[in-house]
């Protein structure tokens, strides 16, 4: 099919941004919508034009590095009925003709570094706040030495599956990345080895998600809408509640 | 930016869910005002003798003897306004936050959540505002009196002059459409900053009953002008 795009192109971090317009011929409806990518850059690359910047690893749809804006729903979810990221995402949701419009996570945490590369280092900074947990390293302990309610595992086991991709950042209308956090903090607070530190914790990472310039929360669900792993809305409330809780408790305090 | 001086706690304290938590018990009690409010406004169908009684009792009498005569209504407005004052300083700085948080614009969005309610919260709540101030400075203050002289002791006459025109109506309309608005994202946002949203389910009944609160406000507070403007109080 042909297709026409019209992607984000900007040289440097410091650099003006603008949509240049590609048109592409023989796309494959067998192709993900990174193997068109690849199209486009073979040509541009045969054509002596500047390869466009993306950024990808697995594609499987595990590694959380792939995200970009398709059509304006971030991964190009708005086009598919399953959650997806943008590797998984496949010309066959597109038809012969379309213009498709790709643009880059646009949030005031996460500068954008060339084309549709951006720089999500801000969520290893909320991920580093959060700290340790207490466990013994080493050899595997007996899996049934700490016994974890199946409810609770199962839902600390569905908030880990967070991979950090950023959609929910880039979806959200006030830039807020309290999906990420919250399943984060959920996952580590369902669990008896994530007691200890809870409260310490939940402060923590509200306080770095704050710091690294993300926005605050309006429960608008906009971040749950286009998570390809489906991270529910409540992990949110989740946070909410514990770090309503922390307030009252002294981790945290300056000695 | 990383303010180093501040311990974790302090930044969990100043944090942008703390203070949406504080948003959210501000705008609650507002919730809870606004409906006791429309629910004394519906005394304008049993009589003139019954509304004005009412309202008379509000500011001199309610709470008397624990209070004096005429503190109780002081202290209520002191309560209220702080209340609306913490409310707009805390959206102003959350807002402040949105902005940077957001960044560059999309050249295309597609939103597939947001509501109209949601994306006029800060709009919406700024135009409440300002027909807030007038809805105070026609009946609290007497300072605009469409159709009306302004009497303490008669609120009956002063509701009645002042709903007997179709413009004042309409513009009560457009005030109480924007508090809905504001009232059906409010409530589920305020129980969800607050925790409550546990799951789907949870989700489900806080929507429910947003439009349900919100809905009622509606009527409950556009019922009464619209029958003085029919005619069918007089
Ligand atoms: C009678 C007046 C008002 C009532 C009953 C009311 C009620 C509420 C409630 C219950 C919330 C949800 C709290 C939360 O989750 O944070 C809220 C949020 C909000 N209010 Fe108000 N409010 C009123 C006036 C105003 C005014 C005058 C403004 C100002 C400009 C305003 C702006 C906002 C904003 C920006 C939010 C956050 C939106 C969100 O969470 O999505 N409100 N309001
Ligand atoms: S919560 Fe979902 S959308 Fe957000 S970073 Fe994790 S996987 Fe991506
Ligand atoms: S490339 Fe790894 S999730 Fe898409």
């Amino acid at each position: 099919m042909k297709i026409t795009l019209k992607i984000w192109r900007q040289a440097n971090k410091n650099a003006e941004g603008s949509m240049h317009s590609y048109q592409l011929d023989n796309v494959s409806e067998e192709m993900s919508f990174l193997e068109m990518l690849d199209l486009l850059n073979e040509n541009l690359t045969a054509g002596d034009e500047e390869p466009v910047a993306f950024d990808y690893d697995c594609r499987e749809g595990i590694c959380g590095m792939c995200g970009i804006v398709i059509n304006g729903s971030a991964h190009g979810r708005y086009e598919s009925p399953v959650p997806t990221t943008t590797c998984q995402l496949h010309m066959r949701n597109f038809h012969d003709g379309d213009v498709i419009e790709v643009e880059p996570w646009r949030a005031g945490a996460f500068p954008v570094i060339k084309d549709l590369v951006v720089d999500r280092s801000a969520f290893d900074r909320i991920i580093q706040a959060g700290g340790y947990i207490s466990v013994n390293t080493g050899s595997a302990p007996e899996a049934h030495s700490t016994p974890a309610p199946k409810r609770l595992a199962d839902r600390a086991f569905d908030a880990a599956t967070c991979i950090g991709c950023g959609a929910c950042v880039a979806a959200c209308p006030n830039g807020a990345g309290m999906l990420f956090t919250s399943a984060k903090i959920t996952h580590l607070d369902n669990l008896p080895q994530g007691q200890p530190e809870r409260m310490l914790r939940v402060k923590a990472m509200v306080a770095a998600h704050d710091d690294n310039g993300f926005g605050g929360c309006q429960n608008i669900g906009e971040c749950a809408s286009v998570c390809p792993k489906e991270i529910p809305l409540e992990s949110i409330a989740q946070l909410n509640r514990d770090l309503i809780a922390s307030l009252f408790r002294g981790d945290g305090r300056a000695q | 930016m990383a303010s180093t001086s501040l311990s974790v706690h302090q930044k969990a304290i100043r944090s942008n869910v703390a203070k949406k938590a504080l948003m959210a018990v501000t705008g609650l009690v507002l919730i809870c005002f606004l409906l006791m409010h429309m629910f004394g406004n519906l005394k304008i169908f049993v009589s003139p003798e019954a509304y004005n009684y009412y309202a008379d009792w509000l500011k001199h009498d309610l709470l008397y003897p624990i209070l004096p005569h005429g503190w109780f209504i002081w202290l209520f407005r002191i309560f209220l306004v702080v209340c609306l004052v913490l409310h707009i300083y805390l959206m102003a700085i959350l807002w402040n936050a949105s902005l940077h948080g957001r960044g560059a614009k999309y050249v295309r969005k597609n939103r597939k959540e947001q509501t109209l309610s949601a994306k006029l919260m800060r709009w919406g709540g700024i135009t409440l505002g300002l027909l807030l101030v007038f809805h105070l400075l026609m009946f609290t203050t007497g300072t605009i009196t469409p159709g009306f002289a302004y009497a303490v002791h008669d609120p009956y006459h002063m509701f009645l002059g002042a709903f007997s025109q179709w413009w004042v109506v309409l513009i009560y309309a457009i005030f109480v459409a924007v508090v809905c608005m504001h009232v059906r994202h409010g409530f589920w946002s305020a129980f969800t900053t607050l925790g409550a949203n546990v799951g789907p389910g949870a989700r489900t009944v806080l929507n429910v009953l947003a439009y349900f609160v919100a809905a009622l406000l509606f009527v409950g507070f556009i019922l009464p002008p619209l029958a003085v403007l029919l005619g069918m109080v007089s």
